[in-house]
């Protein structure tokens, strides 16, 4: 296959979510020889590209964008390996501890961030539903992320933002990293009130201010 | 499985056309053309005066001849909409005398460049499976009217279309009009693109116009709509049941009319019945029992084997409101789960006096509910869940899956932004518009994105051509252009 088609197929396998071929077309550039670097930026981030806009447009819809964002991680799982061996480093916007509040066991919004950040070039690192603040922290200082996401559902269950807000400039590494926190119930106001640097309404405006907020 | 509704228990059914009998051949029906009476008298009604009375068997004679099922085609002869069975389709409704100006809110007669907007925006909507001639333009000298309003609409759509005549000359008129894209005469009436409406007078009157109008049409083979109008209360019995068989023994005698002048040609059991409020005196469309005469009377006419047809999915109220979203919305379901095969009035405000094209698109999204629902609940997996459940253990990853991505289109109808589903803060984002506002914003865009159909200009000179004629002929000097 030549480059340009090789690329090509990638993007296609992004857009149609297909992990499959994505993992297969990663091989393959590797086999061919091809910077993982460049088959991140010239085959698969125009595909994941795509789909945004196409979702932000209502054009496409959270099953292909989730399946897009699975066969991102697929290519990229593949291409890692062979860029550490090489020393090349993707060039990642910030990353990113997520984390649904202590106490709350919904994921699907949470989640979904994730897929869209670590689509839109962040390090995403997603400790799941019910996490204790300690855990969060921790998280924090071993992967030296400068981003924080807590995500609430329940009214009951937003008071663990502000403690993973405390428990960070307890443990005094608060100036280290930006906090956003999102969820149903979540308001600016609320943001604004428990010290955090930012609110998204959805993940797509998640994205954008993680972006915001690292300056990216 | 196509959900359905059924309001006669099947015993009752029976009854109505009993009644429907008896009526026809004790009481009577008025027919007022002289050459319809011929014919029912030469089939063995007993006729005094113009007061016909018909004897079960000729009624029962002209039932075996009527098709059970024929289609409308669009303009390159594919058939787009079944009469027959319980196909269901929507048009916007005909005939409104208003439109409800956009930005004034105020009802103003309608004109040419009303109808044609009014076409554009249905040319736009999926949901809508057939034009209509939907409002008559106040500029245009009534006794063209009719066929104006015809030519306005073939100009802008390929679409099957819902037409009517208000006279027999230009009835013919408009048959050739329509027979222009077909190939002739008798192409059309193999592949019929329009169904032409007739009504009956309530109570149990066929007026001159409306009989004739019945026997051209069959000799046309053209499809012809009965709409048969009990009011109940007023213009018929104020029982629902009452007017029910009203409305069977007035299409009961119009098909042996009908079908008299040429036997199998098509027909169609159809009406736009209405009760009569009693404290203002009107016919109010988007009543539930209104709704009721309109799913009973077409669960008679199925019980015959006959297409249908009804007037539903329109309000009563004055502007896009509340009221409008309500019974155009409830009334197109039970429209649909009536399985009534072409279910006009979408646009339709004031007792169907007032035609709005933002109200139109607001109704596509009822339309596209009520067709969701018909869809019905289906397998669309070998197990209902549990290969969907393979690799779950517990975690809500269901948007993960392909299964989800392959079927949820099949699944979820996708509304317009017509219908708000976003968050608070998303919606005051996008300018916290109501329905009304955002109706308004997609008709502007239905008619930007709008492109007029490619007519062979042969066709579209001869059209043109017929329409001059009868317009000189009506004393109109200049035809006035379209839109």
């Amino acid at each position: 296959m030549q480059r340009e088609d090789l690329f090509e197929a990638m993007a296609r396998s992004i857009i149609e979510g297909e992990a499959d071929a994505a993992a297969d077309l990663a091989r393959q550039a590797i086999e061919a020889g091809l910077d993982p670097l460049e088959a991140i930026d010239h085959g698969f981030v125009p595909g994941i590209d795509h789909v945004g806009r196409e979702f932000s447009l209502e054009n496409m819809f959270l099953p292909e964008l989730v399946l897009a964002g699975e066969a991102m991680k697929a290519a990229i799982a593949v291409l890692e390996p062979e860029m550490q061996r090489t020393g090349a480093e993707r060039e990642i916007h910030g990353t990113v501890v997520l984390a649904a509040a202590h106490g709350d066991i919904h994921d699907i919004g949470k989640s979904l961030v994730g897929t869209m950040l670590s689509a839109s070039g962040f390090r995403v690192f997603d400790l799941g539903v019910d996490v204790p603040v300690e855990a969060v922290v921790e998280k924090v200082r071993e992967v030296n992320a400068n981003l924080v996401g807590v995500s609430a559902l329940l009214t009951t269950t937003m008071f663990g933002q502000r403690e993973v807000i405390e428990a960070l400039i307890a443990a005094d590494i608060r100036d280290r990293v930006k906090v956003m926190v999102g969820g149903a119930p979540v308001t600016p106001e609320w943001a604004a009130e428990i010290g955090a640097d930012g609110f998204g309404e959805d993940a797509a405006r998640a994205v954008s201010l993680a972006r915001e907020l690292v300056g990216a | 499985m196509q959900p359905k509704l059924e309001l006669l228990a099947p015993d009752l059914v029976r009854r109505v056309l009993d009644e429907a009998f008896l009526l026809l051949r004790d009481h009577g029906v008025k027919v007022q053309s002289p050459e319809a009476v011929e014919l029912l008298r030469a089939a063995g009604a007993k006729v005094d005066e113009d007061v016909v009375h018909l004897a079960e068997s000729v009624v029962s004679n002209a039932l075996e001849t009527v098709p059970r099922e024929f289609h409308l085609h669009d303009r390159s002869g594919e058939p787009k909409v079944t009469y027959g069975g319980d196909a269901v389709h929507f048009d916007p409704g005909s005939s409104g005398v208003h439109v409800l100006d956009p930005d004034t809110l105020e009802h103003r007669p309608s004109r040419t460049v009303d109808l044609v907007r009014l076409v554009k925006v249905a040319e736009m909507l999926p949901q809508i499976d057939a034009q209509s001639t939907a409002v008559v333009c106040d500029e245009i000298p009534k006794e063209i009217g009719d066929l104006w309003r015809l030519y306005a609409v073939l100009m802008h759509s390929t679409r099957p279309i819902v037409t009517g005549a208000f006279s027999i000359t230009t009835l013919q008129h408009m048959i050739d009009m329509v027979a222009i894209f077909a190939g002739g005469r008798e192409a059309l009436a193999r592949k019929p693109q329009a169904v032409f409406d007739v009504c009956p007078s309530p109570p149990l009157i066929w007026s001159a116009f409306g009989a004739q109008n019945l026997v051209e049409l069959a000799r046309a083979g053209v499809p012809a709509e009965m709409v048969s109008m009990p009011l109940a209360g007023a213009a018929s019995p104020v029982t629902l049941l009452g007017s029910v068989v009203q409305h069977a023994a007035e299409c009961l005698s119009g098909i042996a009319i009908h079908q008299l002048a040429k036997p199998g040609s098509p027909i169609v059991w159809g009406g736009a019945p209405a009760i009569f409020d009693m404290r203002k005196g009107t016919t109010p469309m988007g009543a539930i029992e209104t709704a009721m005469i309109d799913a009973s009377y077409a669960q008679v006419g199925k019980s015959l084997g006959l297409p249908t047809h009804t007037y539903l999915g329109a309000s009563d109220a004055k502007v896009v409101d509340a009221q409008a979203g309500m019974e155009s919305g409830i009334t197109a379901v039970i429209g649909a789960l009536a399985g009534i095969n072409m279910i006009s009035g979408a646009g339709m405000l004031d007792f169907l006096a007032c035609q709005s094209a933002e109200k139109l698109v607001v109704d596509a999204e009822a339309i596209a509910m009520a067709k969701r629902l018909l869809a019905g609940v289906q397998p669309r997996t070998e197990t209902l869940a549990l290969e969907l459940f393979e690799g779950i253990a517990f975690k809500g990853e269901f948007l993960k899956q392909k299964a989800t991505k392959e079927l949820f289109r099949l699944e979820q109808h996708v509304p317009s932004k017509v219908i708000d589903r976003d968050s608070t803060r998303g919606w005051l984002q996008s300018g916290g518009l109501d329905t009304w506002a955002r109706a308004k914003e997609r008709t502007v865009a239905l008619l930007e994105a709008y492109e007029r159909p490619e007519l062979d200009p042969a066709q579209a000179a001869e059209l043109r051509g017929s329409v001059e004629r009868v317009t000189k002929d009506a004393g109109v000097d200049e035809v006035p252009e379209l839109g």
